[in-house]
């Protein structure tokens, strides 16, 4: 079966250090999406991966095996590329039989796999044409089928959805999510785009600065992150950020005292030696309550905006920092009125100087755990 | 008629005029070439523009001469033989040069075209010697050698400014396929980099074909000279003759292969020298 681990690789260029003892161990036919802001390494990790760079200290294995010195084909890999570098002066079905045929395949074996891919990714009428006359989406699929052909045991996607338009990709999107449960092989994607990472990935991978801040599934890295930068990074719109002071902690919970809103129990653990220290509270758009202030109380809604499902509102804190807020549309608030903040407190994160996630003290997450069975 | 009119239509008379101008200035010299092949020797020195009566004494005397179709054969394995060599070299080098990273890729870049600044004049003498130490003096062998060392510099500059317009993907795609270097040089760069190949070949052709100084150094028999200097050395019945009939008709019997290239290859002269000057 075809896992891929990776154990403490690093990459360097010259004296930069682009991947930075990255471990991860990928199951087969799983989908795992890197994402990361651009500059992250992302594209790199999966460029070694491919065999396209060379590694500068680590291992990485495929199938229990150490791959490092294999070219690309021989590991086993397929790749889409961001600007699907189809050969311009190949007709479709040359396009995919082309690594058939470097692979020496028999001719009748070539037609089958070129028309198999093309049935799977409904290019069957398209196979004569050249790619200047395909569509972006079509050319997409081309580049996919490339890909699949030879059938390899991970396939690797390079931002394929970058080319495309907003509702191409997520059509698109769909279709790698149903070509991914049809052939069950394993599958890496890159993106920057946190929509896609979350709706395609059994797996996420957040990078930063070369390094991986968390790895986790969708629901784990949104409920629970590890870090201020994957709490901001995942979800749209941002998590709100407030400076908040540490009144007591102990390994049950901790009071904070939050500008404007005043003390409240958190759940989460925090060292009584790191009382008074600065903290940051983390507060999702929806997990924010907004209730009407007496003029000069509370907090002034600065925007509105209005989304028809859904409505944000934007919030002026007292030392400039912007909040969001998420509610129902439309909403009850208008430009310029007032309003007192609240959140719920065992829905939110709280952030140590170094931007690393507090641990929630366990009876207070069993307690959360039985409120959400609860009916409320 | 408004004044606006009639200033555009004396723009377009003048603008056809300076067509006429240049198109005159850049044929008369071949036409006139062309005329008095036609003629025959007796009415050389009249003076006419057009063709009153047409006469191929002069094609029948250069063609019956074994020297001028040796000639025609010596140069027709010398520039194709460039062509080739020069391709083939060229295209290797620009893939090394335009694809493959490495130290001193630049300095190998300015020397390539420092080589193609000297004058031919100033490496005659000791390119003669390499002629002579290898053996290949008098022979379409010691023409190939010098016209490569000519020809590759501009051939590895263009091919290399075009192949390094070639996205980076493509060749990252081939080498996902499986591809080694030499099939993705052949198979996936080679056929989007004909435009560029169909120039730098023609050129290095045009330039093989019409070369004379080496043609005239390098060889010694009538056997193995080129067309250039095969027509520059036909004399006539006496030493106070030149033969202007035949020089004339040999001229244009040469100047066809040239003309039937550009003309094929015309559309493809056109994409290669403009493709990469707008993205598109």
């Amino acid at each position: 079966m075809a896992g891929v681990k990776l154990e403490r690789v690093n990459k360097r260029f010259g004296s930069t250090r682009v991947i930075d003892d990255v471990s991860m161990a990928i199951g087969d036919g799983e989908f795992v999406v890197f994402v990361g802001p651009s500059g992250c390494g992302k594209s790199t990790l999966l460029r070694l991966i491919a065999g396209l760079e060379s590694i500068t200290n680590g291992d990485l294995l495929i199938d229990e095996q150490r791959v490092n010195n294999l070219t690309p084909q021989e590991r086993g890999i397929g790749m889409v590329f961001q600007s699907y570098a189809l050969y311009p002066h190949m007709s479709v079905y040359q396009n995919i039989a082309f690594g058939l045929k470097l692979a020496k395949t028999d001719k009748q074996t070539v037609d089958e796999r070129v028309r198999q891919t093309a049935r799977i990714l409904q290019l069957d009428g398209l196979l004569e044409r050249l790619p200047k006359a395909l569509s972006g989406g079509q050319r997409q699929r081309v580049a996919i089928g490339r890909a699949m052909a030879r059938e390899p045991k991970i396939l690797l996607f390079d931002e394929p959805l970058s080319n495309l338009d907003a509702a191409l990709r997520v059509q698109t999107r769909n279709e790698i999510a149903g070509l991914h449960k049809r052939l069950g092989s394993t599958m890496i994607y890159v993106t920057h785009d946190q929509v896609e990472a979350m709706t395609l990935a059994d797996r996420i991978v957040v990078l930063n600065a070369g390094h991986v801040e968390q790895i986790g599934t969708p629901q784990e890295l949104y409920e629970r992150p590890a870090s201020r930068f994957v709490a901001g990074f995942i979800g749209s719109p941002r998590m709100n950020f407030i400076h908040v002071e540490a009144r007591t902690g102990n390994d049950r919970g901790c009071r904070i005292n939050v500008p404007g809103v005043g003390e409240r129990d958190l759940p989460q653990q925090l060292p009584a030696d790191a009382v008074g220290e600065r903290l940051e509270l983390g507060v999702r758009p929806e997990h924010l309550h907004l209730t009407p202030a007496a003029q000069g109380e509370g907090v002034e809604v600065v925007n509105v905006e209005y989304l028809g499902s859904e409505a944000y509102l934007y919030l002026q804190m007292a030392d400039g920092e912007l909040l969001v807020c998420r509610t129902e549309a439309p909403s009850r608030f208008e430009r310029g009125e007032r309003v007192t903040l609240d959140f719920d407190a065992d829905k939110v994160h709280l952030f140590d100087g170094e931007g690393r996630a507090l641990p929630v003290a366990d009876a207070a997450r069993r307690s959360d755990r039985h409120s959400e069975q609860a009916p409320t | 008629m408004t004044l606006r009119t009639l200033k555009g239509i004396v723009l377009k008379i003048g603008f056809w005029l300076l067509v006429a101008v240049l198109m005159v200035y850049a044929i008369f010299p071949f036409y006139y070439a062309l005329v008095t092949s036609l003629k025959p020797s007796s009415e050389l020195f009249q003076v006419s523009y057009w063709v009153d009566s047409v006469d191929f004494s002069n094609y029948a005397t250069v063609l019956s001469q074994p020297t001028f179709l040796a000639a025609i054969r010596n140069s027709v394995i010398v520039a194709v033989s460039v062509v080739l060599i020069a391709l083939l070299l060229g295209l290797t080098a620009a893939w090394a040069l335009g694809r493959v990273r490495f130290r001193g890729r630049t300095t190998v870049m300015m020397i390539v075209l420092g080589v193609s600044m000297f004058p031919q004049v100033a490496v005659l003498s000791g390119l003669f010697e390499v002629i002579r130490t290898l053996d290949l003096y008098n022979s379409p062998g010691g023409l190939i050698l010098s016209y490569t060392i000519f020809t590759l510099p501009f051939t590895v500059w263009i091919l290399t400014t075009f192949m390094r317009q070639l996205p980076d993907e493509l060749e990252e795609a081939a080498i996902v396929d499986g591809a080694s270097p030499w099939v993705t040089l052949t198979k996936v760069f080679m056929p989007l980099l004909w435009p560029a190949m169909a120039t730098t070949g023609l050129l290095a052709f045009i330039a093989a074909w019409n070369e004379f100084l080496f043609a005239l150094t390098f060889t010694l028999t009538d056997s193995q000279r080129t067309v250039p200097v095969a027509i520059a050395l036909i004399s006539g019945g006496s030493q106070y003759e030149l033969p202007w009939g035949p020089i004339m008709a040999a001229s244009v019997i040469v100047t066809v292969p040239l003309v039937v290239l550009v003309v094929i290859f015309q559309r493809r002269i056109v994409s290669g020298l403009t493709a990469g000057a707008v993205k598109g």
